[in-house]
């Protein structure tokens, strides 16, 4: 049930547009309704929607549309770059207090992800800033609160500082911002109760903490998931304590993400991080042109060519390359690139930031099975290093034993033979048109079939 | 002040029984289909819905029925109560009353519809002219309440249709087709189911909580296990959230308020290994429910949902049939991806029904109507804070009746002040 991206929606339109010679004002308007909807489903709050969808409009109607001869890429083109605007062009690092401790406030709905978040953000702190955070369990409400935030302090061995839930969160700031001047910690990390925007007591609470010592930055931390209140709670938030900046968790989950668009456009505060992952170290900063892409359902082709460059081996792509050509890819290499791909991340992921592959038939619905990774693994490295450079020679005993000595079966054993050699047939095509000749489209060889 | 809470004082305030004079007033006079509307509350009150609750109350009945807030039904139910309680009266066991509120509720579906249509129609009178302006502005206040692109056009379009086909033209006779469709909304999905499936004495009931990160499961277990202890049922906990720091600590302390045993083991013990030890220890124990809690994990993570399915097949082994409900917790501020997590879980766990959390901020979740629609889950409970008694059963006809209507009128009030 994945939710139709802008450039999807837009095609019934541009349809009817083609072989139009000119695309008339009444041409954009339905583009921008298009537009509006599909933003609507990724969350964006209607009034900003209509805001937006009013500026993008101007913009297409101006010249850019009507004079192009690719209208519907022009109108995605303008989208993406307002959007892109919008959510902030530069990133912002945190700012840290010339006189230390810097304090940091964490704030948010119940629920959001602040207290995993805290421990993500000490540990980036530590990391990559050098810093010697402490971290405040500052919220005595939520029962095990403390414990859990304890508990993510012993896993990164960094100091929690606690006084149980019976005193106020306001004297727990105030002697743990004591006690980091005593010890020398640079930076202070409030990991403050959920609250609901409407709650004026435990909002007083907030201001009251903020009113201590002026924080040097307020996170507001947000729910990807976020639906059209993102706008209520952003305001709230900043209207009460003032927030400097916003983190986006759970955006490792299938969601468009909307509501980044939402609060920044009420807010105006920068997005500063993205939570990816329940482990400590799943923080990323943000990244305004992916977020716009993703909105838009259009892939996060960057962060795909970001994380394959990160793992592979230029070297060792040329030398792949060639091995290609001449068509001695043997299961040797296969299982180097395995592990290359296994480098880059979950698989499923991976597809995900492919742009279109929420569409592709047969894509949309792969759930990828790092089991059946290793399972692949195991029955290559069952093979004798003949067997893994010609396959040719594979027999029934061979297979037999190939089985027995991966736990697999011989059916599974075939499989891969199988879909070994296709792929390296594929791959032939593809190294032919690399080199100019056909005209067919890019396609991963063999990977669709192989984990399902 | 949260929409549900006002709604609630809306509904069932003491103000009810005159708003509801007033608006019969003036129905009769404005709108020559109230003669009808009249006769038919006339006859519902009567002997239909007699035959209707006797259907369905033989098993729950209601035992205090004073319990309940609405002042309006209880007059309703009183005769039928009595009624009722002498054909059941041999039953030995009464089953206890906070079920009574759901049944009172479907008692009273009839004639809350009629109030809740007069309330509609009152609104929408509000209105000068009932036109294109007016349908946009009723698209915008249920996009902004979350329920969603697909949802909205299709109600829209319904209106356009049938204000075409009947060739509607004043406003009296869209009023009425406005109701009937918002009504259709929550009917379409089914059946209003918000009891729980809770086995006979003597058995035990599981109910399997699911979820996304931070909708508010442990929360949630911990205001059923004490809606049901208060039922005078044993509930026992099993702490299946072996994953999140200080999550088993979270629960323990929920069965500490409540007073109820948490079985558990040491974080990062299999969780389906935890469900197997509770089962058994609540069926040595005698317990009546047993409540699993699970890690929170996001709809696309093939393992973690490989590792729920685990966990579904060790109770479905332990003991035939269950869970009994696999409830899905869901967080009213979820926007549309809340439809892809109900599709997903229910693929896995096979979901019974629905929690909307955190509906006590300014989030509606109007994407329960689209889930309702298109997977036919029915919302069960809804979560008003987070205290032991924020729990309370979900109530279609008020909860789209806030859906639209508070956005409504912040428009109209915003129109009449300019």
């Amino acid at each position: 049930m994945a939710f139709e991206g802008l450039a999807e929606r837009l095609q019934g339109t541009i349809q009817k547009i083609k072989g139009k010679g000119k695309v008339s004002e009444q041409d954009v308007k339905e583009m921008m309704r298009e537009v509006r909807f599909a933003l609507i489903e990724a969350d964006v709050n209607l009034k900003v929607v209509k805001e937006f969808v009013k500026k993008v409009s101007e913009r297409a109607v101006g010249v850019d549309v009507m004079k192009s001869l690719t209208p519907g890429q022009q109108v995605i083109k303008i989208v993406q770059d307002e959007l892109t605007i919008l959510m902030g062009g530069e990133q912002s690092p945190i700012k840290f207090s010339n006189r230390p401790p810097t304090v940091i406030m964490m704030v948010g709905l119940q629920g959001a992800g602040k207290t995993t978040t805290t421990g993500k953000l000490a540990s980036v702190l530590r990391k990559k800033y050098n810093k010697k955070p402490l971290l405040v369990a500052a919220d005595v409400y939520r029962p095990a609160a403390v414990q859990q935030l304890q508990t993510l302090g012993k896993q990164l061995s960094l100091p929690v500082f606690s006084l149980g839930t019976d005193i106020s969160p306001v004297e727990i700031a105030r002697q743990a911002i004591e006690h980091a001047k005593e010890e020398h910690h640079d930076v202070v990390l409030i990991d403050t109760a959920g609250r609901l925007h409407i709650d004026e007591e435990l909002m007083q609470e907030l201001k009251d903490i903020r009113a201590l010592k002026e924080p040097d930055e307020v996170f507001l931390v947000v729910d990807a998931m976020t639906g059209q209140d993102a706008v209520n709670v952003a305001q709230n938030f900043n209207d009460a304590v003032g927030i400097t900046g916003v983190v986006l968790t759970k955006l490792d989950g299938d969601t468009r993400g909307g509501a980044a668009l939402s609060i920044r456009s009420v807010t105006e505060k920068p997005i500063k991080f993205v939570g990816m992952g329940e482990k400590m170290d799943a923080l990323e900063p943000f990244h305004p042109e992916r977020m716009a892409s993703r909105i838009l359902g259009m892939g996060d082709v960057l962060s795909l060519i970001e994380k394959a460059q990160e793992n592979v081996d230029m070297e060792k792509a040329k030398e792949l390359e060639e091995k290609f050509m001449k068509q001695s890819f043997t299961f040797d290499d296969f299982i180097e690139q395995l592990q290359a791909v296994k480098k880059m991340g979950p698989l499923d992921e991976i597809l995900k930031m492919l742009p279109g592959a929420g569409k592709m038939k047969g894509l949309d619905n792969v759930k990828v099975d790092e089991k059946q990774m290793g399972r692949i693994e195991a029955i290559i490295y069952s093979m004798t290093p003949a067997e893994k450079t010609t396959p040719e020679i594979m027999n029934a005993n061979r297979k037999k034993r190939i089985a027995q000595g991966s736990g697999t079966s011989i059916q599974e054993v075939n499989r891969l033979l199988k879909q070994f050699e296709e792929m390296k047939k594929m791959m032939k095509q593809m190294t032919g048109m690399a080199s100019g000749k056909g005209k067919k489209k890019m396609k991963m060889p063999g990977f669709d079939s192989l984990f399902k | 002040m949260s929409f549900f809470k006002r709604l609630k004082e809306k509904l069932i305030g003491s103000s009810e029984e005159k708003e509801t004079v007033q608006q019969l007033e003036q129905t009769q006079q404005d709108d020559d289909q109230s003669p009808l509307q009249l006769a038919e509350r006339a006859e519902l009150n009567t002997p239909v819905e007699e035959q209707k609750v006797e259907e369905v109350l033989p098993v729950e009945l209601p035992e205090k029925h004073e319990e309940t807030s609405k002042p309006e039904e209880v007059e309703v139910e009183k005769n039928e109560i009595v009624v009722i309680e002498e054909s059941v009266e041999k039953e030995e066991e009464k089953q206890p009353s906070a079920w009574s509120i759901t049944q009172k509720f479907k008692a009273g579906l009839e004639k809350t519809r009629q109030s809740f249509t007069s309330k509609v129609n009152d609104l929408v009178a509000r209105y000068r002219k009932v036109d294109e302006d007016f349908f946009e502005e009723l698209e915008d206040v249920l996009l902004q309440a979350d329920v969603g692109v697909e949802t909205v056009m299709e109600l829209m379009d319904k209106l356009r249709f049938e204000v075409q086909r009947k060739n509607i033209k004043d406003t009296n006779g869209i009023q009425a087709l406005i109701s009937e469709k918002l009504v259709e909304i929550y009917e379409s999905g089914g059946e209003n189911l918000t009891e729980l499936a809770i086995q006979p004495k003597g058995e035990l009931t599981v109910i399997l909580f699911v979820g996304v990160n931070g909708v508010g499961k442990t929360t949630t277990i911990g205001k059923l296990a004490h809606r049901l202890k208060s039922e005078g049922k044993t509930v026992m906990l099993a702490a299946g959230d072996t994953f999140r720091a200080g999550a088993i600590e979270q629960l323990q302390v929920w069965g500490e308020r409540v007073g109820c045993e948490v079985i558990a083991q040491s974080e990062g013990s299999d969780p389906a290994a935890v469900m197997y030890d509770a089962i058994h220890a609540a069926k040595t124990r005698n317990a009546d429910v047993l409540i699993c809690d699970t890690a929170g994990r996001l709809q696309n993570k093939v393992n973690l949902m490989n590792e729920l399915e685990k966990v579904h097949r060790v109770i479905s082994r332990e003991i035939p049939n269950a869970p009994h409900e696999v409830l899905l917790a869901l967080d009213a501020t979820t926007g549309q991806n809340a439809l892809v997590q109900a599709q997903t879980f229910k693929e896995v766990t096979n979901v019974t029904g629905i929690v909307l959390t955190k509906l006590d901020g300014t989030a509606k979740g109007g994407i329960v109507l689209a889930i309702r629609n298109k997977l036919h889950i029915p919302v069960k409970f809804v979560g008003l804070g987070e205290k032991m008694d924020d729990l309370q059963p979900f109530d279609a006809e008020r909860y789209v009746y806030g859906l639209f209507a508070e956005g409504l009128e912040k428009e109209l009030n915003e129109v009449e002040n300019d």
